[in-house]
């Protein structure tokens, strides 16, 4: 009878108290992660092609396709596992990688506005699509992952779950973060005089 | 008032404190996120309201007049029919603060266009006043109308019209497109709308539940508190509206209130205690359920609640 009575305090106590909703919110946000991965992969995926298309342009300014191919390797080479998810800094070197592939791309794709062969180019602008859809991906996929660890950030900072999250050792996992945050804050400025 | 209560202590000692304890905990974490989400709308403030889903044609601009509605909501009507694909067109004057892709897919995942277990939807969104337009496609429709094919169809179909101010035209096209495209997909089969799709097991094993704990002893404090005529009306109209709740069937909710009657009216024969209220039974039973059909509204188009639009689609603009 006593041993009964313990077994069922320990499931009151651990479900009571939040240990199953940790180990579903856990789940959760490590599928929305895969999700963001799993989006980025997929423009990690395109930037050959594009690259090649652009490539196919004589005379096209080299630096700033070098800089998306060397951003890109930088990017893939990034290795990602679950624990990446608790440990800020790692988040934090990913992220960056994947802002800086991310910055070159658009700048790619600024400057080949300059190139009316390649505007034309039905391949180029097939890419461009797919690049666009994949950005868009990506965002979704962030704000998705955004809300999960923000639900699982609330209960393992609210009272009385946070005593469980003490006990079983569970920290707050990290959000996204801009890198630049300084420089998007301020204003930009705008001369016209300039060139 | 009483029945949460009689509910509770019906069910075994075991699974009614962990229910108790969960119920409490759910109830604090939810407590919680609302207060997260109160403090949080720092992003959402601003951005336009999520439009009711009135239809399948939804035109808050006022740029179509009835025929071209109908004749596009016809088209779509009939894809859902043949297919099971839910397509919503909306058009609004203009989708600032956000841009069309976020405001989109905003949208969509709120609507949650097409089927619940297939989860087919599209919805096409033209901002009139900012010369915008956007397929927005769900996941599992991503493989039929891919980004590409998408951006073909406004670029081919649809933008070329709107640049004449032809919009019914560039709509229709657009529509026939989509609709081309999703019927070459090997989909599900559009089933008939049955009563009993709509709940799982879980569903049921609550129902079991409620009707084996809950009715009896429910019925038992209702007779000796109001009497057994009373108690079987109010035994009869609390069954119904309980389980409508628990089903959202309004033909469930009728039978179980029915049947709570007949239980409440003649289960505890043994122990008589005021008259027989027998032919005003069925009376109690009737307005529980029609009660309950009230509010739950639908006829005409609903979304199957399945969609998941994870940003798919193209955009363009005219």
């Amino acid at each position: 009878m006593k041993r009964w009575f313990f077994l069922l305090l320990t499931v009151l106590t651990l479900s009571g108290c939040g240990y199953n909703d940790f180990q579903k919110l856990d789940e959760q946000s490590k599928a929305a992660w895969s999700e963001v991965l799993n989006q980025y992969q997929r423009r990690a995926d395109l930037v050959p092609n594009i690259v090649a298309t652009v490539k196919g342009e004589a005379n096209f300014e080299q630096e700033t396709l070098t800089k998306v191919i060397e951003a890109r390797s930088k990017a893939t080479s990034i290795q990602v596992t679950p624990e990446t998810l608790n440990d800020p800094a790692a988040m934090q070197k990913f992220q960056a990688a994947q802002g800086e592939l991310g910055s070159a791309l658009s700048r790619l794709m600024v400057v080949v506005e300059q190139y009316p062969n390649l505007k034309a180019n039905q391949g180029f602008s097939d890419l461009r699509v797919q690049l666009e859809g994949t950005e868009n991906r990506i965002t979704v996929a962030r704000n998705r992952y955004i809300a999960s660890i923000q639900q699982y950030n609330v209960l393992a900072r609210s009272f009385p779950t946070n005593l469980t999250a003490m006990v079983f050792g569970y920290q707050p996992k990290a959000g996204f973060t801009v890198a630049n945050e300084a420089q998007i804050s301020a204003p930009p400025v705008v001369d016209f005089n300039k060139k | 008032m009483l029945v949460p209560g009689v509910f509770l202590r019906a069910m075994p000692l075991l699974g009614a404190t962990r229910n108790i304890a969960q119920r409490w905990c759910r109830a604090a974490i939810l407590a919680t996120g609302l207060l997260a989400w109160l403090g949080v709308p720092a992003q959402a403030q601003g951005v336009l309201p999520v439009p009711a889903l009135s239809g399948r044609v939804i035109d808050q601009t006022g740029t179509l007049d009835a025929t071209q509605v109908t004749a596009l909501t016809d088209k779509l009507a009939a894809l859902e029919a043949k297919k099971g694909s839910q397509v919503v067109l909306l058009m609004v004057p203009t989708t600032a603060p956000e841009d069309i892709a976020s405001y989109a897919n905003r949208i969509a995942n709120d609507w949650k266009i097409g089927r619940r277990d297939v989860g087919d939807g599209v919805l096409l969104i033209v901002a009139k006043n900012d010369r915008t337009l956007r397929i927005e496609v769900a996941k599992t429709l991503e493989g039929a109308i891919p980004d590409l094919a998408a951006k073909r169809i406004i670029d081919g179909a649809i933008t070329p019209r709107f640049k004449n101010g032809d919009f019914a035209g560039g709509l229709l096209a657009g529509v026939d497109q989509i609709a081309a495209l999703v019927s070459g997909e090997p989909l599900p089969e559009p089933k008939v709308q049955s009563v009993n799709q709509k709940f799982d097991s879980n569903t049921l094993s609550n129902l079991f539940v409620f009707f084996v704990f809950a009715l009896p002893i429910g019925a038992g404090i209702l007779r000796s508190v109001l009497g057994r005529k009373f108690s079987a009306l109010a035994t009869g109209g609390i069954a119904g509206v309980l389980v409508f709740v628990f089903t959202a069937s309004v033909l469930i909710a009728v039978v179980a209130g029915v049947a709570a009657i007949a239980y409440a009216l003649f289960a505890g024969v043994s122990i008589p205690r005021g008259g027989s209220g027998g032919s005003r039974g069925g009376w109690g039973g009737g307005g529980g359920g029609g009660w309950g059909g009230g509010s739950s509204g639908g006829g005409g188009f609903s979304s199957g609640g399945g969609g998941n639009f994870g940003g798919g689609g193209a955009s363009g603009r005219w």
